[in-house]
């Protein structure tokens, strides 16, 4: 029996030596098995699970459904129809003729891409429409306005270059005054500056603290499976292989969270998409939302689970060294 | 930390019964063996090796090459038999068919193979000591130590046990036993070494 035993061991020997293709195959095994295992244990926990979901799901959604009502407000102001247009008032008393003349120099000016008169009685018209005043504008004597080309510069113009435009326009014998009403839109954009920097800040604070909420997660996770870890270290386990399990555990709740996060986004989006459309209907645009689409979507999953492993490798290589068996 | 003041080194292929008084150093012995802890002074030889020139890094390879059964049998209990005696297979990247050969191999060695399923609070206190002597073989190691196999045992099982230890012995393994049992270990006829606050009492030679 014992030379039986004996060539057994030999042969034992032999298929326990490991080729590199052995070892990668094994590495890649344990990957799988921990990836396995973690998910299960992940889900064989639904209530704590969901709660750690939850908590790196708010934590993602806010910023980034911040971000995105950013995007739908800079669309806004960007899809606004000829947002740096210039109004030019004509003197009193120009003649008809000189303004369609003038119309027509300006619309051949290289710079200019639409113009459009509108003459006082048009614009008494509109705006005894618009405003209601019906009845004082009938007891006036004469039309208070003064004749308006609407200048709309070429779309490629810069912002110097509209205000050039403006000024050339304004030394114009027959026009009064150029307005550009740029102003509000320059204001508009550095809030929107502002407002992007704040989301960004505040995105910041909740990372640090999705990474803090995982790793005490994990670190609660290591502590449960003490017993196991030192049996695992007592059998030749290296700190790779009992750090992998926890990594991927990270990992779980980092792209559930971020799943939870674009649900979140998506479901805050459909519930505001109803009276935006009434709102934008009203002021008689097109606008609609644009939602996080499925590459924000994905990537907003990608960044849970990176914060995820991140979360989980700031836990394990603070705890899993500390224990070692005694 | 106490200290093994004295040791033997140790040659392959051969039995010792470590035994002494619960204090004695057996314990200490098994840990510097297992490098669960560095000696203070001199040094320890495993199979030609210095533990000494073992960096922390290579510590689980070195392990993986002794198998130890435990006193208290440090099995995981959400596992079931087979995964706990696949363990250490696992650890060392063996291939899936290999383990379920292998791990069967060890349990039919230890007697539960038709335990494989059962979860280790199912079994008995005999049942979870061979579990844990089945893990410490199944990876075909040099080198078996036991603290205090056969602590929580009765006598029978006890003999068993030691029956189990013999016959790898004889296929070539060597075994090293910390056991205060000095019946039990005197009955095998093999080398004892009698440990006493840290220094060899008796065994030094053969």
């Amino acid at each position: 029996m014992g030379r039986k035993e004996a060539q057994r061991r030999k042969d034992g020997a032999r298929t326990s030596k490991t080729t590199l293709l052995d070892q990668l195959n094994a590495w890649l095994q344990h990957h799988r098995l921990s990836a396995a295992d973690s998910l299960v244990r992940v889900l064989d926990n639904p209530g704590s699970s969901l709660l750690t979901w939850l908590v790196i799901g708010t934590a993602l959604a806010l910023p980034v459904g911040l971000n995105v009502a950013l995007d739908n407000v800079s669309k806004v102001s960007t899809g606004w129809e000829s947002p740096a247009q210039i109004s030019l008032f004509l003197q009193n008393g120009v003649a008809d003729d000189r303004a369609k003349q003038l119309l027509a120099e300006l619309s051949a000016r290289e710079d200019v891409r639409e113009t459009r008169f509108i003459s006082r009685e048009e614009a008494l018209d509109e705006f005894r429409d618009l405003s209601g005043f019906a009845d004082v504008l009938a007891n006036l004597d004469e039309n208070p306005l003064p004749d308006l080309i609407l200048v709309t510069p070429k779309p490629t113009l810069d912002e110097p270059a509209v205000s050039a435009l403006r000024a050339a326009l304004e030394q114009n014998a027959d026009v009064a005054e150029a307005v550009l009403d740029m102003a509000w839109l320059q204001r508009l954009n550095s809030l929107m500056e502002l407002s992007r920097r704040v989301v960004l800040a505040v995105g910041g604070l909740l990372v640090v603290g999705v990474l803090l909420i995982l790793g005490n997660t994990i670190r609660l996770a290591i502590e449960s499976r003490r017993d196991e870890i030192l049996i695992v270290k007592l059998v030749g386990g290296s700190n790779g292989f009992v750090r992998r399990p926890f990594l991927y555990t990270g990992l779980w709740y980092g792209v559930g969270g971020g799943v939870l996060a674009a649900l979140l986004v998506s479901a805050a989006l459909w519930y505001l998409e109803e009276p935006i459309g009434e709102l934008a209907m009203l002021y008689e645009s097109a606008f609609y939302l644009t939602g996080l689409g499925i590459m924000g979507a994905l990537n907003l999953i990608i960044l849970g689970g990176i914060l995820g492993l991140a979360g989980a490798w700031l836990a394990v290589s603070r705890h899993l060294v500390h224990i070692e068996p005694q | 930390m106490r200290c093994v003041k004295s040791a033997s080194t140790l040659i392959a292929k051969n039995w010792f019964s470590l035994t002494g008084h619960s204090g004695a150093g057996k314990s200490t012995l098994l840990r510097l063996l297992m490098l669960m802890e560095r000696p203070t002074r001199g040094q320890v030889i495993v199979d030609g090796q210095d533990l000494a020139a073992v960096r922390s890094r290579a510590i689980p390879k070195h392990r993986r090459n002794i198998g130890v059964v435990f006193q208290n049998h440090q099995l995981l209990f959400d596992r079931t038999v087979f995964d706990n005696v696949a363990l250490p297979l696992i650890i060392g990247g063996y291939e899936h068919r290999e383990i379920g050969r292998r791990v069967r191999a060890a349990l039919d060695k230890v007697g539960l193979l038709n335990r494989e399923g059962a979860m280790p609070i199912a079994l008995s206190g005999g049942e979870q000591q061979r579990v844990g002597i089945a893990r410490a073989v199944v990876g075909k190691p040099k080198i078996l130590l036991a603290d205090e196999p056969t602590g929580n045992l009765d006598p029978n099982l006890s003999a068993e046990v030691m029956n189990l230890f013999e016959q790898f012995n004889q296929v070539g393994v060597t075994v090293l036993i910390a056991s205060h049992d000095l019946v039990l270990i005197s009955r095998l006829h093999h080398r004892i070494i009698t440990l006493r606050q840290g220094c060899l009492v008796s065994g030094n030679s053969q």
